[in-house]
């Protein structure tokens, strides 16, 4: 059956509450995920107060703050701290974003910020998922233009109205928010291929200027790899690009009714 | 499916078997049924309130006529698949054992068919007044 309590060495225990920053005026609480692979002991949720005077409004800030300021060891990826390279997609408040787009002020006023790792993903440390499946789930859709047609001497050309279909597609940076929110992918994660692949077959799919159509349909066209979407939209609700994979989805699933009826 | 975990690549693994070249079917089939119980369901909610509080007599000369019998027929037909196909996906969902997910499967199989045979033979047997 589907895994709905988490496995005994998953569940959280305890965690450290540590003190509040000295001559700090104004803080912001953050409870944040620690798990060590080293130690044997089970996850926890330690208790940081960040100084917001002396930090920037982003989730993102204050977890640079606390990895600065009181402990060194909170791990966690993040790159270009403006939104465009997807590294440091957390669970945030009980909602997958990324930290870096989200504003600390915009969790509910006085709550504590509660930041977790993304849901039902092995972790490799603290906020780090493993996201290897993903990764090879996206690589399995082929993305990357496949013509028969030899290559022409310039550019392989596109109508403007065709370039704009793929408008809402070519946007995803892969940061797996939508998949990981997923709930057909947290029970299907290994047969499902999960929003984030689909969005981006899509993309492929409708390229005017890509030859192998009718092929990437056939390979996406079974009851676990497409199927498995059931409209749940958690993925739309949590792309942190405003996308909509499963408009994406739902146009998939057209083509493959269109070339069969 | 029991999933090859050992050394596999994890594009291996995300291959695997490869598509089944199936669902679709199935997925339009879903749609067809529900859009037949949405036109059928007035129909079908007129008929039941004119049977409550008829006896059998009552029922069968009601039910005697053609097109009441066809649209209960219709509708049976077109809930019963509609049945067959959302429990699957249920089961496909949330079974992951493979022995157990082909009983489930084959169990909501042989359900789905012996109520709509058992629903078809009711009105029918009633419809020709025997």
């Amino acid at each position: 059956m589907a895994e709905f309590t988490l496995p005994k060495n998953s569940k959280i225990t305890g965690g450290k509450a540590w003190p509040k920053p000295a001559g700090a005026t104004e803080t912001r609480e953050f409870r944040v995920y620690r798990w060590n692979p080293d130690d044997g002991k089970n996850p926890s949720v330690d208790t940081y107060h960040v100084d917001i005077n002396d930090c920037g409004p982003m989730v993102l800030d204050g977890l640079i703050w606390i990895k600065n300021n009181i402990d060194p060891t909170l791990t966690f990826r993040r790159s270009c701290r403006e939104g465009v390279c997807g590294s440091c997609a957390m669970n945030i408040d009980g909602q997958n974003t990324l930290a870096c787009t989200k504003s600390m002020h915009d969790v509910a006023a006085g709550g504590a910020v509660k930041v977790n790792p993304l849901p039902h993903q092995p972790v490799v440390k603290d906020l780090v998922p493993d996201l290897t499946n993903f990764y090879a789930q996206y690589a399995s859709i082929e993305p990357w233009l496949k013509t028969t047609t030899p290559t022409p001497q310039k550019e392989w050309k596109q109508s403007h109205e065709d370039r704009e279909k793929l408008d809402g597609l070519y946007e995803c940076i892969l940061c797996a928010c939508c998949s990981t929110s997923c709930p057909s992918y947290w029970w299907n994660s290994e047969r499902f291929l999960g929003p984030a692949a689909l969005l981006q077959a899509t993309r492929w799919v409708k390229d005017s200027r890509d030859e192998a159509t009718g092929e990437r349909l056939d390979n996406l066209e079974d009851p676990f790899r497409l199927y498995r979407c059931h409209t749940i939209m958690n993925c739309a609700k949590s792309c942190p690009k405003g996308l909509n994979p499963s408009e994406a989805i739902a146009e998939l699933k057209l083509k493959m009714v269109e070339r069969q009826i | 499916m029991s999933r090859p975990s050992s050394m596999r690549t994890p594009l291996g693994r995300v291959r695997y078997l490869g598509s089944s070249h199936s669902g679709t079917t199935d997925f339009w089939r879903q749609r067809l049924t529900a859009v037949a119980m949405t036109l059928l369901i007035v129909p079908v909610i007129v008929i039941v309130l004119m049977l409550i509080g008829r006896n059998q007599a009552g029922a069968a000369q009601i039910l005697g006529s053609l097109p009441i019998a066809i649209i209960l027929v219709l509708f049976i037909i077109a809930s019963a698949w509609h049945m067959k196909i959302g429990m699957q996906i249920i089961i496909e969902d949330y079974v992951h054992n493979e022995t157990v997910k082909l009983v489930s499967v084959m169990a909501n199989n042989f359900f789905c068919i012996a109520v709509a045979l058992a629903s078809i033979y009711a009105i029918v047997k009633l419809s020709s007044g025997v």
